[in-house]
């Protein structure tokens, strides 16, 4: 019965955080503008050169998602701590954790959608052809999503209630993520060079272990985070 | 925001300095050791001997991290602001042994390797490791409540210790699949003695650094419950 409970209480979370989001879609909006805008400055960084903007494109399209979705991780927070909804939403009863996997359902479904949005203009932008296996590059991708939503949801947590939450977020978040993003970028880039090494596994497994590990500290972890 | 026991905030007795100056004489006399009981390298020559400076520093570095991890588990385990105090003292001397250790392996790198920087595990994993807790630190600076600060960086110390390996692995992978050769470096044991015994000493300075930083750390703390209760009307200070 318990469990079924805390299934209810995160879809709950889910679904009143989406709804928000929906109704003014202004976050949302913004947030992938933001995220098409960097595809576009690594465009300039990198040159109009075709090879070099195909050889760049799986770290420029990584980083865009990096770079807006990390304001997307304090926006979750910052809703609710400007109508002062937090505190109700921890008096509320039942398991914390079940606050930190509602966050971070809604987070994944925000991020993704983001996602398609910067892969897509990222295949026009950067001339990439995409590959016959796509659907499993789809799936590499998610698991990258779910390492830099996890760990990124889980240090807007502290970020977003403290001061100076714009530099804290990036400074805590960025060098963590180095793992997930090398593993990210790497099994990407093999796919979309056609993986003639099978070099894409090795990296696959990497994400497969960070996102596990993670997922398992900040769960644990969360309940003392919260709750201060 | 519960407030601790007031028991645990009794300022401490300081340690002597002299054992400070000890230490450090020590630290002079291991460094002297080294240098002049170590032949010249058959590659590097003397630059050979940034080793005792270098090699130590990597590996406090790691201990105090250790420390920090320590720490944070027990802080979050038994809720005593000490633990807390202990693990902000070492990161502090931590991150600086590690930017130490990262400026001291440029120095020696550029003449043997001929560049500041290379992309490998064990340089890169280190710099990481670096960024990890210059955030720490900067969390702590961030963070007005003394509860809330130890609860936070607890977490993040320990996710940021969890990360280590991690890193150390990706980045490895990364260099082998670009096909570029580490650098292989053995020891022969005529300079093994001299290491030893900066690493020993390294160690005790570390021991040093990180206990001040702890009373200190203590001391301000006890100074901030003793204005605390006195604006309370609880102590006649």
């Amino acid at each position: 019965m318990a469990f079924r409970d805390d299934v209810r209480r995160i879809r709950a979370i889910v679904w009143k955080d989406l709804t928000t989001e929906r109704r003014s879609k202004a976050g949302f909006n913004s947030v992938a503008s933001l995220g098409v805008t960097i595809l576009v400055l690594f465009g300039f960084a990198l040159g109009p050169d075709a090879q070099a903007l195909r050889d760049a494109a799986a770290g420029a399209l990584w980083l865009a998602v990096l770079f807006a979705g990390v304001l997307a991780f304090n926006r979750s927070y910052q809703v609710e701590l400007d109508g002062g909804a937090l505190e109700a939403l921890l008096l509320y009863p039942g398991a914390r954790w079940a606050i930190f996997a509602g966050k971070l359902i809604a987070n994944l479904i925000f991020v993704t959608a983001m996602l398609v949005i910067v892969v897509a203009v990222g295949i026009v932008l950067f001339q990439v052809r995409v590959p016959e296996q796509w659907p499993t590059l789809l799936g590499i991708m998610m698991l990258g999503v779910v390492g830099i939503v996890a760990l990124g949801t889980f240090y807007a947590a502290m970020s977003s209630r403290s001061r100076a939450r714009e530099v804290l977020l990036p400074l805590l978040l960025y060098p963590m993520l180095i793992p997930v993003l090398l593993a990210s970028m790497e099994a990407t880039k093999a796919f979309l060079n056609g993986d003639l090494l099978n070099a894409s596994g090795a990296w696959v497994q990497m994400l497969s272990l960070f996102d596990v590990i993670f997922l398992v500290a900040t769960f644990l972890a969360f309940e003392y985070v919260i709750e201060v | 925001m519960s407030p601790a026991p007031a028991s645990s905030f009794a300022p401490p007795k300081p340690t002597p300095v002299w054992l400070g100056w000890l230490t450090f004489a020590f630290f002079i006399f291991t460094q002297i050791y080294a240098v002049v009981t170590s032949p010249a390298d058959a590659m590097m020559g003397h630059l050979q001997k940034m080793m005792y400076v270098h090699v130590p520093a990597a590996w406090v570095t790691f201990a105090a991290f250790g420390v920090v991890l320590v720490a944070s588990l027990f802080f979050l385990w038994k809720d005593d602001e000490r633990a807390d105090l202990l693990a902000a003292s070492a990161a502090e001397v931590g991150s600086m042994f590690c930017g130490l250790t990262l400026v001291l392996g440029m120095l020696w790198g550029r003449p043997t390797w001929g560049v500041w920087w290379s992309w490998d595990a064990r340089l890169t994993s280190t710099l990481v490791l670096f960024l990890i807790f210059v955030g720490y630190l900067a969390l702590r600076s961030f963070v007005e409540d003394p509860h809330r600060r130890g609860q936070w960086s607890a977490a993040v110390g320990i996710l940021g210790a969890i990360n280590v390996p991690i890193v150390w692995m990706s980045v490895k992978w990364w260099r082998t699949l670009h096909q570029i050769q580490s650098n292989p470096r053995g020891l022969s044991p005529e300079y093994l003695r001299g290491l030893l015994l900066n690493v020993a000493a390294f160690t005790l300075l570390t021991v040093w650094f990180i206990w001040k930083r702890y009373e200190a750390a203590r001391l301000e703390r006890a100074a901030e419950h003793a204005s605390q209760a006195a604006a309370l009307g609880g102590y006649n200070g």
